[in-house]
């Protein structure tokens, strides 16, 4: 019993974990959960916690929901030890293999500069991207309400801005985030900036600097290996034929139409 | 030139870093800046032109703490336990320092605004179910502290204090300053917080706190006004 990864292809930090691992050729299980399926999302799906949780449950769910302290997507088991948090995993998973110096880089600076990304990130990024997918898909689905615009020119207003920031403040003039070479903090940005795309907001579109740095990412990682990751998020309009378990649809109703107000 | 921080304690970040700078006798230039004031660019860290940090800003946004942290650690090579190279033990802490940044960072900074700012902002006693409802938003953060991270263990990553029990507790003494006292019906968590002061130095992690512990007797006037304006904003989206 070797490496295990609970992952669903949904939801970012779960691709940014999947591409790392299969891109360094390294060993695993792959554990599919299936958050619609398997999972209550969360009590208050606050989008900027991603904190998609699954209930230990059914079938797929189960290793999940034992395996993780936090019951959450992305989830690591390494024999008895078991881990939560993307940024957590990453780390792990690099050290643990050994994988090339430019993903976590040892010179203390450039690994500065990563963990800063890192860091801003969760209440920047993380905090608007998400969003787009609730408002465009999600809602609707689980509500029956149509699409609130307005909310969701909110929702691009912000995003903007973190775009923004993203490119002055850590792209910059550079090929990536650190300079020459590809490191954990592309790895972990361009996931997150693909689930407005799979919605159908195209950030890139107007941004050619942004739509550079993501081919160049893309050839980095192996585009096939990019697109298998995300054939499920860029096709997500199917989604609204997935069955959804109707208890869930239940529970989660009257929390969605929370958030929107 | 040497390291030059700069800080303002009545901020959770810049209070970790402090306290480790200090606790770990790593020599610097302790740079006193006023957020409250209204002076920006708090918590940088500026070396022989290296900056980890150029914006920032106020006492809820900056997460980018972990990042000096990590950078201090392993320039001055602290001791292991703060970061250790145990991997398991390494992950707990990563696993702390990112599930924090929403939870009790998020939770807790939102009592200490609300409690605290609001009713300056508004100039109208708090309402009490406001307070009731981000009380309670604290306490289920509180108790998936105690129980998936802390456990059984006197500390996060096991038997020794490392950077996430520091992080986690700076941030939990912010509600404490706004009167909110936690610790006071959770005794596991009043032990673990006994534990960490001692291993970071009594003295030092008063003296660190000192600012905080009297923020009740901030008034408005002391409050630069564009912060204000800033605070206003940032407890308008959240109430939301």
């Amino acid at each position: 019993m070797g490496l295990e990864l609970y992952l669903d292809l949904l939801s970012q930090p779960c691709r940014s974990i999947y591409i790392f691992a299969r891109s360094n050729n390294i060993p695993f299980e792959f554990k599919h959960v299936e958050l619609f399926k398997d999972s209550v999302l969360g009590k208050k799906p606050a989008a900027g916690s991603g904190a998609e949780q699954p209930r230990a449950g059914p079938s797929n769910s189960e290793g999940a929901g034992k395996v993780s302290l936090l019951k959450k997507v992305p989830a690591l088991k390494d024999g008895d030890f078991t881990l939560a948090e993307c940024t957590a995993i990453l780390l792990y998973l690099s050290r643990k293999y050994n994988t090339p110096d430019h993903w976590y880089p040892s010179d203390i600076q450039k690994r500065a500069q990563v963990d800063e990304y890192l860091s801003w990130h969760h209440a920047n990024i993380r905090a608007n991207a998400p969003k787009t997918m609730w408002i465009k898909v999600l809602i609707p689905l689980f509500t029956g309400q149509p699409l609130p615009s307005e909310k969701l020119q909110e929702v691009m207003e912000g995003l903007s801005t973190s775009l923004k920031q993203f490119e002055e403040r850590f792209l910059q003039d550079k090929a990536f985030i650190i300079g020459s070479e590809i490191s954990l903090a592309d790895l972990v940005a361009i996931v997150e900036l693909m689930q407005p795309v799979g919605v159908g907001c195209d950030i890139f579109e107007d941004r050619p600097r942004l739509m550079e740095w993501r081919r160049r990412v893309e050839d980095a990682v192996g585009k096939e290996l990019f697109f298998q990751a995300h054939e499920m998020i860029l096709s997500v309009k199917e989604l609204s034929n997935i069955q959804i378990d109707p208890q869930l649809k239940e529970q989660l109703a009257p929390v969605l139409m929370k958030m929107l107000k | 030139m040497g390291l030059e921080l700069y800080l303002d304690l009545l901020s959770q970040p810049c209070r970790s870093i402090y306290i480790f700078a200090r606790s770990n006798n790593i020599p610097f230039e302790f740079k006193h800046v006023e957020l409250m004031k209204g002076e920006r660019a708090t918590m940088s860290l500026r070396e022989s032109g290296f900056r980890v940090q150029k914006h920032l800003l106020s006492l809820t946004s900056f997460l980018e703490v972990i990042a000096i942290l990590l950078y201090l650690a392993r320039k001055f090579e602290t001791p292991d336990h703060w970061y250790p190279s145990d991997l398991q033990k390494r992950a707990r802490v990563d696993e702390y320092l990112s599930w924090q940044h929403v939870n009790i960072r998020g939770k807790g900074s939102k009592l200490f605004l609300t409690k605290v700012l609001l009713p300056l902002l508004t100039g109208q006693p708090l309402p009490p179910e406001k307070l009731e409802s981000v009380t309670e938003e604290l306490n289920i953060v509180l108790n998936q502290f105690e129980e998936k991270f802390l456990q059984d263990k006197p500390f996060i990553a096991g038997s020794e204090v490392s950077l996430a029990d520091l992080v986690a507790l700076v941030e939990l003494m912010q509600p404490v300053g706004a009167g909110y006292d936690l610790f006071e019906e959770r005794p596991k968590l009043a032990e673990w917080r006994r534990q960490v002061e001692e291993a970071v130095g009594k003295q030092l992690f008063q003296e660190a706190h000192e600012g905080i512990l009297n923020a009740k007797n901030l008034t408005a006037d002391k409050i630069a006004p564009e912060l204000l304006e800033h605070f206003k904003h940032q407890l308008l989206k959240q109430a939301s």
